[in-house]
């Protein structure tokens, strides 16, 4: 009895998922009526030039993000747990979770048409790594507070400096962390839309942006297979950040 | 002196970065509102009310009323499914409890638009819904579910259900199950146990649930389009139009700022509420 929500809920979320990804393999041109199995969309998918560069675009800024964002976000998360207590900077590196994304997106293309700066593929970038920052943070943070202050101090002690102690000490044991945020920072970019939509210019669209315009003018099953790759994808690299976390957390 | 330079170099290149392309933006927003907009775009720097005085103008006061209607049904409906999903979660034996959590927010990570989409090929006319409606005879010619409101709901729904299972599911399992052995013990039966125990405890994560999912819901303007067919408008789409389309960023910019008022208020409330129970408790 008390299993049945969860039992709805499931079929809820898993119903329209499994719709299109059943529909992905269909012979016919009719992105809802059954006429036999084929893998001709996904032929018709690898073809497509639109989605091709949008797909080039996406794992530019992803990668260009992730790096930039691994990086701050480390850094920040040493900075905010070792070295101050203020809620004010707490704020400032979560603010990013919690802030509606369309918000971020216009005071983004606010503030690049006051530096004037051309909207292309790094302004989407510049503007993606400002989420990642704040993912990393929060994920090398989680793997901080069940480390041992105790071994940076050990390391102080004899005799080493703050960066030898960072790059000897802290940073190998947040590894599982940095990674499980670079991953997180990276799968995030990807998704991403609603603020790529409004920082990345006409001549820069990344993948969510193509499929917003696909969606638009209409369904074809070429967005079935399109749905069911980055699925797989999806689910793929979510389970492995899902282990590496666990890694990261029992370690 | 050697910690202090330890500090500004960990601290320093992620919050200078975050403080530009962060919190300047969002000064920028703020500062927008405040300002009117030029005769071909841009800004002109006068300061005026006139922004917010539009906020409640019929023309847009409906769009943003229609905006915390169908946002509030999609966090009712979403609490009404949600509380007993996390629930049900929370009961599961520990080795199931894991499996749950990921197959829900499975979905929840995948491309927010294929999710929308979805709805499309489920609602149409010619989809899945209306053949399995038509096939059981329960209705002769298919229904009109598409670009109708019920359909931004579904759509609102489907993408923001796991961030209301979630803290409902973290408040739970950390309740404390002696508090519902000592209200079996003074007799109350598992209804009234749930109400006047298990609920009041986890009302903070109702609210944090409730803000989780009504605050991107009436941000989105995705689903209102795509789902909606563009009939009906949320303060999404307006923000995302003023922008955009109409040039008027100074308007734009208010609505913006109209949701994050929100948003703060709706923070505001959860304190409190998380607040009245700490109270509450040591008392």
């Amino acid at each position: 009895m008390r299993r049945i929500p969860l039992g709805l809920t499931l079929v809820f979320l898993y119903v329209p998922i499994v719709v299109v990804v059943v529909m992905s393999f269909n012979a016919g041109d009719s992105p809802f009526n059954w006429n036999g199995f084929s893998l001709k969309w996904y032929g018709e998918l690898a073809a497509d030039e639109q989605i091709r560069t949008g797909l080039g675009n996406t794992l530019i800024v992803a990668a260009g993000s992730t790096a930039l964002s691994t990086v701050l976000g480390t850094l920040l998360a040493v900075g905010l747990a070792r070295h101050t207590r203020s809620t004010l900077l707490d704020a400032i590196a979560t603010l990013p979770v919690i802030l509606p994304d369309i918000v971020l997106a216009i005071g983004l293309l606010a503030f690049y048409a006051l530096v004037q700066l051309t909207l292309g593929l790094y302004s989407v970038l510049l503007a993606h790594a400002v989420f990642g920052t704040a993912a990393v943070a929060a994920v090398v943070r989680t793997r901080l507070s069940t480390t041992d202050p105790s071994l940076e101090e050990a390391s102080r002690d004899l005799g080493a400096n703050g960066f030898t102690t960072f790059w000897r000490v802290t940073l190998p044991t947040l590894a599982p962390g940095v990674v499980a945020g670079a991953l997180l920072a990276f799968t995030l970019s990807v998704d991403e839309f609603v603020i790529a939509f409004f920082t990345a210019g006409p001549q820069s669209p990344t993948l969510p942006i193509v499929i917003y315009s696909m969606v638009r003018f209409g369904v074809t099953p070429e967005i079935n297979a399109l749905a069911t790759v980055l699925l797989a994808v999806t689910f793929t690299a979510i389970l492995a950040v899902q282990r590496l976390t666990r890694l990261a957390g029992t370690r | 002196m050697r910690r202090t330079l330890e500090r500004f170099t960990l601290l320093g290149p992620g919050l200078a970065y975050l403080t530009a392309l962060m919190v300047v933006p969002l000064v920028l927003v703020l500062s927008y509102s405040l300002f009117q907009r030029g005769r071909f775009g841009g800004l002109v720097y006068e300061p005026t009310g006139e922004n917010f005085a539009r906020l409640v103008d019929p023309l847009y006061l409906d769009v943003v009323l229609t905006s915390v209607k169908l946002a509030g049904v999609t966090t009712v409906l979403a609490l009404l499914l949600g509380y007993p999903t996390a629930y049900a979660i929370a009961k599961l034996p520990a080795k199931w409890k894991t499996v749950a959590l990921i197959a829900l927010v499975l979905p929840f990570w995948t491309n927010f638009l294929i999710r929308t989409y979805a709805w499309i090929v489920l609602l149409s006319p010619a989809g899945l819904v209306n053949d399995a409606l038509t096939g059981w005879g329960l209705i002769d010619e298919p229904l009109q579910l598409l670009y109708r409101q019920p359909a931004i709901v579904a759509g609102l729904l489907y993408a923001y259900l796991p961030l209301m299972v979630l803290p409902l599911y973290a408040a739970l399992e950390r309740m404390d199950a002696e508090l519902l052995e000592a209200a079996a013990n003074l007799g109350a039966r598992p209804a009234r146990a749930f109400f006047s125990v298990t609920f009041p405890l986890t009302l903070p994560a109702v609210v944090t649930g409730c803000v989780f999912v009504f605050v991107p819901s009436i941000g989105n303007f995705v689903v209102p389009e795509l789902l909606g067919g563009g009939q009906t408008a949320m303060v999404g789409n307006l923000v995302r139009d003023q922008f955009l389309k109409a040039r008027d960023w100074p308007f734009g910019a208010t609505l913006a700022l109209a949701v994050v008022a929100l948003l703060v208020v709706l923070l505001m409330i959860q304190a409190w509420s998380a607040r009245r129970l700490q109270g509450g408790r040591d008392a």
